[in-house]
């Protein structure tokens, strides 16, 4: 298990674990906390689980695959420490990992 | 009025092998989607990505399978309503009355919504005035190229649709193109077409910048663009155009009477029907204890859904189950000899 912090817009704060292996995405829609539509269900093919990373994570995850970015193009404002959190796996690396999930996602 | 023995919202692959089966056990059916094109999902976000687990098909591309569905539907006659969206549906006298936002108006005893996450629509700019110039300076979509002709457009985006329209409206249009960042996403053709304009001084290219505001009283006057480095820049603007792609939204759905949990229909694993009788959900949209929002499951519920069908449509006759490799009436409706 991993935790995870989730911010939502409200700046509510919702701590999870998440198990190992699954996608922050994932962890977001099992533990209902709103504002991760997830509508292409981790396809990378809406952008809208679109978080933006705590910087100092956001330096630590493995970097983004070209389609990632393509599809962050269509994201609702995405800043530079913007990902989707569908390809950011759940592991021991990312333990304590926070994410602030945006006002909407389109 | 149209009348039909059911009705398909959704022409993605679920709703398209929905209309097989129904056609095959000998009921009429019309299908309705808000897009342009049948296909659905597979066809407007992955058409080239493949596919590598629809039963006996080891790989495929979404267009492949698509292409492949409307090859199976040859033998029928199935009507589409392209680019038409459900907004109503409500019971008069024990049928359904469905209304389309075109005013098509059908009148059937079933109704199977395969609509997957919903309808798509544009993704739209995050700024709140932009909505008040939407459809008047600032579009989505073009309608009518010549409006712009001798003016200043701002376009946003960095795949196909904005570069293709950057090139072209640069003809005869003072062009800004704005993204987010300096790679863009298109046909490599179209991209190095775009920087050698940019060169000529033809298109002003702004890149790593995005849209902060728009400015203006009836008509769009100036745009705001801010850096990623937060400095803004101010652009004199008489349309904006924006390309983000498609969006999906549950839409007139969730005001049809159906128990609805997050952005999906509840529904029975018998016949797939929802909370109200003569409306089924099927492929990605439904709900049921243990669901997969895979395509051969789609497939699988399609098929159940039909059968339940024909009890509505039918409700004099008893349905009997046949395969197509021996039945001589369901090789009749395909158009095939028996043997």
């Amino acid at each position: 298990m991993t935790k995870i912090t989730y911010i939502t817009y409200d700046k509510k704060v919702h701590t999870v674990d998440v198990q190992n292996g699954l996608t922050v995405m994932e962890g977001a829609v099992q533990n209902d906390i709103p504002g991760i539509d997830a509508d292409c269900g981790g396809g990378m093919a809406c952008a809208t689980c679109h978080v933006y990373v705590k910087e100092d994570w956001f330096n630590k995850l493995p970097k983004k695959e070209d389609g990632e970015e393509d599809m962050l193009d269509m994201a609702f404002e995405p800043k530079t420490n913007s990902r989707l959190s569908c390809q950011i796996v759940v592991s021991d690396e990312i333990d304590g990992i926070e994410v602030d999930i945006p006002s909407k996602q389109a | 009025m149209i009348k039909t023995d059911a009705l398909i919202i959704g022409a993605g692959p679920t709703g398209l092998f929905t209309a097989h089966q129904l056609k095959l056990i000998g009921l009429s059916c019309e299908v309705v989607d808000n897009l342009d094109k049948i296909g659905g999902q597979c066809i407007e976000l992955y058409p080239d990505k493949p596919i590598y687990d629809i039963p006996a098909i080891p790989e495929c591309t979404g267009e492949e399978l698509t292409n492949n569905l409307i090859n199976q539907l040859k033998p029928f006659d199935i009507k589409f309503h392209l680019n038409e969206r459900v907004e109503e549906v409500k019971k008069e006298n024990n049928i359904w009355l469905v209304k389309t936002n075109k005013s098509t108006a059908f009148l059937t005893p079933n109704v199977i919504i395969a609509g997957g996450v919903g309808s798509f629509e544009p993704r739209k700019f995050s700024p709140k005035e932009c909505q008040k110039f939407e459809g008047k300076s600032l579009f989505y979509s073009v309608k009518d190229k010549n409006i712009f002709k001798r003016k200043v457009v701002s376009i946003f985006g960095g795949g196909d649709s904005a570069l293709d329209w950057a090139v072209e409206l640069s003809k005869d249009c003072n062009v800004n193109l704005v993204h987010r960042r300096d790679e863009f996403r298109g046909a490599q053709v179209t991209i190095d077409k775009v920087h050698s304009l940019a060169k000529a001084g033809k298109i002003n290219l702004f890149t790593k910048y995005q849209l902060a505001a728009v400015v203006g009283d009836q008509q769009i006057e100036s745009i705001d663009i801010k850096h990623d480095s937060n400095e803004v820049k101010s652009l004199k603007t008489d349309y904006v155009l924006g390309f983000f792609g498609l969006i999906m939204k549950l839409g007139p759905i969730a005001n049809w009477g159906l128990n609805i949990d997050k952005k999906t229909v509840e529904v029975d694993t018998e016949k797939f029907e929802t909370n109200q009788k003569g409306i089924y959900a099927v492929g990605d949209i439904c709900n049921y204890p243990g669901k997969l929002k895979l395509i051969l499951s789609g497939f699988h519920e399609g098929a159940l859904a039909a059968r339940a069908c024909f009890k509505l449509a039918r409700p004099d006759e008893k349905y009997r189950f046949e395969f197509t490799t021996s039945s001589k009436i369901i090789k009749e409706r395909l158009g095939v000899k028996s043997d």
